[in-house]
């Protein structure tokens, strides 16, 4: 059980940690960073659930589906935030704000 | 039921998986100009796709071991997700903004984004609703950016990307923490524990709850997760504008409901009239709380607006309002009056963006002058609008005022507690009357009269008039969808 704790508080570290660089990085790679920050303490959350916490396997199962599906959002993210680059040769998010009225 | 058995229970889907792939392979034979024929290649698998679903008349069972159900709800708002992609193909069709693209792939990310959004209605497993949320979020990033020479879609893309990875990633994160209080990712199972003893986890329970509705608030776009809705909508093409608007927010809620239902609330009793909640979590106050907030900062903003796209996303932010007023009241009648309206809003709000997509591809632009004198040039189309804003106001005698009518009276009738919500809401339909007769004067009282009259061009004319006539007629007689809803309220659940 003590062990479960200590995958806990790193999660949640690595959660914070996420939380802070999406809210405060304005540089849109930095920005996915933190994003795949959260969705990494996320896995680290159901793997230790399932090792330690006495549960079912769908925890295991779970996290692989995620590790899937940040790929295929990173290589989407990153190919939008190469369009923009060639539209505005830059990738921060700040200036990427020609719709505000 | 196991994994092949499923499969014939799973048509629908399945015709759907193929549609895209032909469509994919078929696009490669197709020189660059001919490639919107793809789209009537992904109109005809929808169109079997639909009629799969409409002849199942199988039990209420769960497919692929508990990972999805298959219900009367989720063949619901699968047929309504249909039926506003089709109206979004044919739309496509005329647009003149994707000129010049090969539009083969905008076709086939349209059918997969159908295809998540049917996994998202039926799902009742946390790994489903992930990777539903997912598909449906991916795809609708490629395509709000699907104009990569112009500067605002790549940077409604950009706003997309990064609000609907951010929202997903503390949504997954609420999970995990819900499957660590449960040891479970199945929604009954999740929901047995809870009865059984979630009280001691109260805390983390909060926490979890509140970063779910983060992904699932951010679907529907529900304020304070609405950030990136207006200007994804003014950025997108405004074909995936208008399917942005009516479809996933139609998932999103479905997802909404049978998460609230079947893991907060019991699940069963919705046969009679009031469910319990399972948990002493005060949801039905949050959500209330975020309903009234949602419409009343859509409608504040709204009133603002230059340009009508703009507009009209910051007023799909309030119709998201209005819809999720009914759920915190934990009736049937609720439930069924968001199911209710949601087919209302799809003719009308479809409609709405049609006529700005037609006057785009006349004028380019967007804003309240390029509809100045239009009631006069444009008879047809200024007849239409009037009717859809009349419609999103929901004054009688429209399909609009149906749907809010029967939200209203299921809120009243849950209470006295709720009068509050009923009279908020009907303070905000209100202020919207204020921005949507705007568009009605600036067309007929502004500009210069012209007695040049054009007409729209035919698939135009008819993607309008399949949409405003039963913005009027279902004003007038509503006891088909009333039926529909009816029969198609009943859930899957099961008692452990």
């Amino acid at each position: 059980m003590d062990q479960l704790v200590n995958y806990l508080y790193i999660s949640a570290i690595l959660f914070s940690l996420g939380l802070f660089g999406v809210i405060t990085r304005r540089n849109g790679i930095a920005v996915l960073m933190g994003v795949e920050l959260i969705l990494n303490a996320a896995n680290i959350n159901f793997v230790a659930f399932s090792r330690f916490g006495g549960m079912n396997l769908s925890g295991h199962v779970f996290s692989l589906f995620v590790i899937v599906l940040a790929a295929a959002e990173a290589a989407v993210a990153l190919a939008i935030i190469i369009t923009i680059y060639n539209s505005m040769q830059t990738v921060n998010v700040d200036d990427a704000s020609s719709m505000k009225q | 039921m196991n994994n092949l058995q499923s499969l014939s229970l799973y048509l629908p889907e399945l015709i759907l998986t193929v549609t895209v792939l032909s469509a994919i392979v078929f696009d490669l034979f197709l020189p660059k100009e001919k490639s919107p024929k793809v789209g009537w290649l992904v109109f005809g698998g929808l169109i079997l796709s639909g009629m799969a679903i409409w002849v199942q008349k199988s039990p209420t069972t769960t497919l692929f071991m508990d990972a999805i159900v298959l219900d009367p709800f989720a063949q619901f708002f699968k047929l309504l997700i249909i039926l506003a992609t089709l109206f979004v193909i044919i739309a496509s069709q005329v647009n003149s903004e994707l000129d010049g693209y090969s539009q083969g792939e905008y076709y086939s990310l349209l059918g997969i984004l159908v295809f998540g959004l049917f996994l998202m209605v039926s799902s009742v497993d946390l790994i489903s609703v992930y990777l539903s949320l997912e598909v449906v979020s991916i795809m609708s990033f490629i395509l709000s950016g699907y104009l990569k020479n112009d500067k605002r879609s790549n940077e409604s893309a950009l706003k997309y990307v990064i609000y609907g990875a951010f929202s997903s990633g503390v949504m997954l994160y609420g999970m995990s923490l819900i499957y660590g209080i449960a040891g479970s990712t199945n929604f009954f199972e999740i929901q047995n524990q809870l009865v059984g003893g979630g009280g001691e986890y109260h805390l983390i329970f909060v926490i979890a709850v509140v970063m779910i509705l983060v992904g699932f608030g951010y679907k529907i776009s529900m304020v304070p997760f609405h950030f990136w809705t207006p200007d994804v909508y003014e950025g997108a093409p405004t074909t995936i504008t208008a399917f942005l608007s009516v479809a996933p927010k139609a998932g999103g809620l479905a997802l909404f409901i049978r998460f609230f239902h079947q893991v907060m609330g019991d699940g069963v009793a919705l046969e009679g009239n009031g469910f319990l909640t399972t948990t002493e979590l005060p949801w039905p106050q949050m959500v209330a709380v975020l309903a009234v907030a949602t419409m009343t900062l859509g409608n504040l903003v709204a009133l603002q607006q230059k340009s009508i796209k703009r507009m009209l996303a910051y007023s799909s932010i309030a119709h998201a309002g209005y819809m999720l007023m009914a759920l915190p009241v934990l009736s049937a009648d609720g439930i069924q009056s968001i199911m209710i309206y949601l087919v209302m809003y799809l003719f009308m709000n479809l409609g709405a963006f049609f006529v700005v997509l037609y006057v785009k591809n006349k004028t380019g632009n967007e804003t309240f002058e390029d509809y100045s004198g239009l009631g006069w040039k444009m008879p047809i189309l200024g007849i239409v609008m009037t009717v859809f804003m009349v419609s999103l106001t929901g004054l009688p005698p429209t399909a609009g005022f149906i749907g809010k009518f029967y939200i209203f009276a299921s809120v009243i009738k849950g209470g006295s507690q709720f009068y509050w919500l009923a009279f908020f809401g009907a303070f905000n339909s209100v202020i919207s009357l204020y921005y949507y007769f705007r568009v009605v004067k600036v067309m007929y009282l502004e500009g210069a009269k012209s007695d040049i009259i054009e007409s729209p061009n035919q698939p135009i004319l008819g993607l309008l008039l399949a949409t405003s006539v039963p913005s009027l007629f279902l004003g007038i007689y509503w006891q088909p969808v009333i039926k529909w809803v009816e029969n198609s309220f009943h859930f899957f659940t099961q008692i452990l």
